[in-house]
């Protein structure tokens, strides 16, 4: 009893105040998208699926497959560019492994939309690396870089790519030095043992890497918003849209339902998966 | 360098083929010198091992003859060709590892079939030979476990297997029984000794346990400080250690330090006693007298005095029981020394020994040692 | 005898080491022309003037980019030091307790991982359907919630190492269970407090969107991520190349900081 209190006294302020402004809101959203738009905004209290039937049809449907492959994108390349230099850290000597890997992770803690206007500079018309090429005689006029899906991969690639190092470096630094070492003494060659023992055995980095990029990245606003340059819409932007703008709260509860499923589906593979190489790693 | 080469020499007899020839091998990590002029035979189907205490380069060794440390100086024959400039996935020596290093992605089966795919053995061929082995090593019925599935002791066993399959000339062993309890332990000394007999490949295992060298090899390099110390085997190591190092690491030995003279050993406080010296001494240097607890006589002092070539008169200060056995702790002359000596708990007398009695020690001049002492450098 | 030491070109380490070059050159180069750019004269990106210090000049006039970076402070340091409050209880009970509650812990999860839009719509909705007056306190209440959940994710990687039996030991050697508190446990895990209260101080000044979404309509509550982003959506000016170096700068020292604090904590 006096157990219970005390475990109540720690955990119950924090408890309370997460469901307060976390459960019931997403509760309140979970009902919304179950009720229709009134004709000045507002929320009319009718029963409806029409939300959720609004949110697959074709037009918004688009909308959705094009952010799934936007963050695709992304978190594929960002998975190209982590990987071997995960490996060159993990690989580095030990006392400099923390320096590289602080290096890395340094950019991530600054402000993310100076991050991402960082890019803006870059990939302007009058932008740097414009400016290069034309200076270099490489182009004839300066390219559209800026304002398209090239450019809001970029940035959402480097925004996250430091997290991804960070979780696939830790399972690369997890393994046992001599399982590779065994690997080649039982006479395999480097890429062999690379194939055969290190990728699969690293895979739950992988996995944790994927995830949180194409999570954050599925649902973002401000990259596709400030490099897309309302060129490329994508859930974030028409959610943003449906609250600030149309005044469509319904519609937009539907939608980031429909986010938040596709997230929790990705969260329970990725889960499932790293229960299944914890199986064969302890 | 000297010791060893004499070793080397008389120990190259015609009677067994050497399998791999270790010439002069140096291996330095910056400033510190891991492994110093080191020159072994490893000779066909023979159990070697490699003891020291840690540090003492044995593991660095073990490690250059697989291949994943290079050498700074001198050269691996194996079977009279130099393997030196060969990566360890090219090397027909296999080495099992202290972690065991499992693949825990995969299966006991797929563990032990990874090195034979890697030679490119399919099919047939590799799944008899990859059942053979799970036979031998007892682990059929857990083929298709996880590792870890599996106790420590099949854990080991999936290790040998692994590296086993592959028939190596050599199979090197890092330290194999250290993760395991000590019973487990015991019953796996003899265990690898009976695989190792047949399957009739050469073992090279190393350990800091002497107890273990001494049960399961064939032949013993004592290493220190990346030397070889003393390479011979087990019996010869117990009864003719060529210094106090090595006496002190096999066994308990005890010491009297003193000064050499033309008779023996002149000790402070306790006068001139006799053992036998192998010639590395000179009169006026200083060595020590060593003899083996079960090598001392101790009687009562009231009983009849000792008729061996060296008596000593001492007091009993402790009694260990060790169940089969009792350990009588004696503090002899004026410093106190004390000497250890061991008698069956069987003996007759045994049990009449209390603390605080005045006693005898006594022991022939051919069961004690005069070594130089080496136990500052 | 031959004195020899084989030497392997390695070309996998060789390509491993130029890719780590290339990520960081990737990782900084953006950061150091926005940095260089600030002190241009010229305030252009393709045209060099000279070094200046024109636009930080400019910037300390800005009156509306002064009251956001001070908006940003007060929400920044009450929702931390709420948050950090709320977390370390949280963080202790859940850790005392023997049995995992998978409710809890999907609920300390799920702030962490819910998308930024989602939690802003969401709180919006709550603040709307309440009636509730929007401003800075509704951003603060909406930023203790990630903060809560970052909060608590630190201080438990430090009571995963921290020994429960000190407490035993302090309890049996007569102590209460708050002098306990205060005088064994607390300075045992202090320096993850100390992290975790940073960590959301830094989330905080960065946190853009919910704070967007919770800070109603008037000016007066704006904070410093949103007066960037409308400095950013509706005209660059090279006023906020200078911004940008001060806000990166800032976070950079506070890393700085944080990494010392953790540093410290592992050699204690």
């Amino acid at each position: 009893m006096y157990q219970r209190l005390r475990t109540f006294l720690f955990v119950g302020p924090g408890l309370a105040w997460l469901t307060f402004f976390m459960v019931v809101p997403c509760l309140l959203v979970f009902l919304y998208s179950f009720f229709e738009r009134g004709v000045y905004g507002g929320i009319v209290y009718d029963f409806t699926f029409e939300n959720f039937d609004r949110a697959f049809d074709p037009l918004y449907l688009a909308i959705l497959l094009k952010s799934a492959k936007i963050a695709g994108l992304a978190t594929l390349i960002a998975l190209l560019i982590a990987y071997p230099a995960a490996y060159a850290i993990a690989r580095a000597p030990a006392q400099r492994q923390p320096v590289y890997l602080f290096l890395v992770m340094l950019p991530f803690w600054s402000n993310y939309l100076i991050r991402t206007y960082a890019w803006i500079v870059m990939l302007n018309r009058e932008g740097l690396i414009n400016r290069a090429l034309l200076d270099f005689g490489l182009v004839g006029e300066a390219l559209p870089l800026l304002y398209n899906e090239a450019s809001v991969v970029t940035g959402l690639v480097y925004n996250y790519v430091p997290f991804v190092i960070l979780a696939i470096y830790s399972s690369i630094s997890r393994l046992n030095p001599e399982i590779a070492e065994a690997s080649e003494d039982l006479g395999a060659p480097s890429y062999k043992t690379f194939l055969r023992v290190i990728l699969p055995l690293t895979l739950p980095g992988i996995a944790a890497g994927a995830v949180f990029v194409f999570v954050l990245s599925i649902g973002n606003f401000i990259t596709p918003d400030l490099l897309g340059g309302g060129r490329v819409q994508m859930v974030g932007n028409l959610i943003y849209d449906q609250f600030l703008e149309a005044r469509d709260w319904p519609f937009g509860s539907a939608l980031s339902l429909i986010l938040i499923g596709v997230m929790m589906c990705l969260l329970f593979a990725q889960a499932v998966a790293v229960n299944r190489s914890a199986e064969g790693t302890r | 360098m000297s010791t060893d080469g004499a070793t080397m020499l008389t120990e190259t007899g015609a009677d067994a083929a050497t399998v791999i020839r270790l010439e002069n091998i140096t291996k330095r990590f910056g400033a510190i010198t891991a492994v110093n002029d080191i020159s072994l035979n490893l000779k066909e189907n023979e159990f070697f091992a490699l003891l020291g205490p840690s540090g003492c380069g044995k593991t660095t060794l073990l490690r250059m003859i697989a291949g994943f440390e290079s050498l700074n100086e001198g050269r691996i024959l194996l079977d009279g060709k130099d393997i030196a400039p060969l990566r360890p996935n090219r090397r027909p020596i296999n080495l099992m590892f202290q972690s065991f290093a499992l693949f825990p992605h995969m299966s006991v089966r797929a563990n032990v079939s990874y090195g034979l795919e890697m030679e490119g053995v399919r099919g047939s061929e590799l799944k008899s030979r990859v059942d053979r082995i799970l036979e031998t090593t007892q682990l059929t019925e857990y083929a298709s476990r996880k590792p870890d599935q599996l106790s420590g002791g099949q854990r080991q066993r999936v290790a040998l297997a692994r590296a086993l399959v592959k028939e190596p000339r050599v199979l090197l062993l890092d330290e194999p029984l250290a993760a395991l309890d000590k019973k487990l332990r015991e019953h796996m000394q003899l265990e690898l000794k009976r695989l190792q007999h047949e399957v009739g490949i050469t073992f090279v295992v190393v350990t800091h346990d002497q107890e273990e060298a001494l049960v399961m090899a064939d032949r013993i390099a004592l290493m220190r400080d990346g030397e070889v110390k003393q390479c011979a085997s087990p019996a010869e190591l117990y009864e003719h250690p060529n210094s106090r190092f090595v006496a002190d690491f096999i066994g308990v030995m005890n010491f009297l330090d003193g000064e050499v003279s033309v008779e023996g050993v002149v000790v402070q406080g306790l006068g001139v006693l006799t053992g036998r010296s192998n010639g590395d001494t000179r009169t006026g240097d200083r060595a020590c007298l060593a003899v083996r607890p079960e090598r001392l006589t101790v009687a009562p002092s009231s009983a009849e005095r000792l008729i061996h070539d060296n008596v000593l008169d001492g007091t009993l200060t402790d009694i260990a029981y060790h169940g089969q056995d009792i350990g009588l702790h004696i503090a002899v002359g004026d410093a106190g020394q004390v000497l250890i000596s061991r008698l069956s708990a069987a003996a007759e007398g045994a049990a009449d020994f209390k603390v605080g009695d005045t006693v005898q020690v006594g022991w022939q001049t051919q069961n004690a040692l005069i070594l130089p002492d080496d136990s500052k450098t | 005898m031959s004195a020899r030491i084989p030497r392997r070109r390695d070309p996998a380490k060789l390509f491993l080491g130029g890719h780590l070059w290339l990520v960081y050159t990737f990782l900084y180069v953006p950061i150091l022309v926005l940095m260089a750019l600030s002190f241009n004269d010229l305030g252009l990106p393709t045209a060099w003037g000279g070094v200046s210090l024109k636009w930080y000049g400019e910037l300390a006039q800005n009156d509306a980019v002064l009251r956001a970076a001070l908006n940003t402070v007060i929400v920044a340091v009450v929702s931390t030091i709420l948050a950090t409050l709320l977390g370390t209880l949280l963080a202790f009970g859940v850790e005392r307790r023997q049995r995992r509650n998978n409710t809890m812990e999907a609920l300390l999860f799920a702030p962490m991982i819910i998308p930024d839009i989602v939690l802003a719509i969401a709180l919006l909705s709550f603040f709307t359907a309440l009636n509730f007056t929007l401003g800075l306190h509704s951003i603060i209440m909406s930023h203790v919630v990630f903060n809560i959940a970052f909060v608590c994710a630190v201080v438990r990687t430090r009571l995963r190492n921290f020994d429960f039996s000190i407490v035993e030991a302090s309890i049996d050697l007569g102590a209460g269970e708050v002098t306990t508190f205060r005088r064994v446990t607390l300075p045992a895990i202090f320096p993850g407090v100390l992290a975790g209260g940073l960590l959301a101080f830094t989330l905080s000044v960065d946190e853009f969107i919910i704070a967007y979404f919770t800070a109603g309509a008037g000016q007066g509550s704006t904070t410093l991520p949103m007066q960037i982003y409308s400095m950013i959506r509706f005209g660059v000016t090279p006023e906020i190349n200078a911004m940008a170096t001060i806000v990166m700068l800032v976070s950079f020292t506070l890393v700085f900081i944080s990494q010392r604090i953790d540093r410290k904590a592992i050699s204690q």
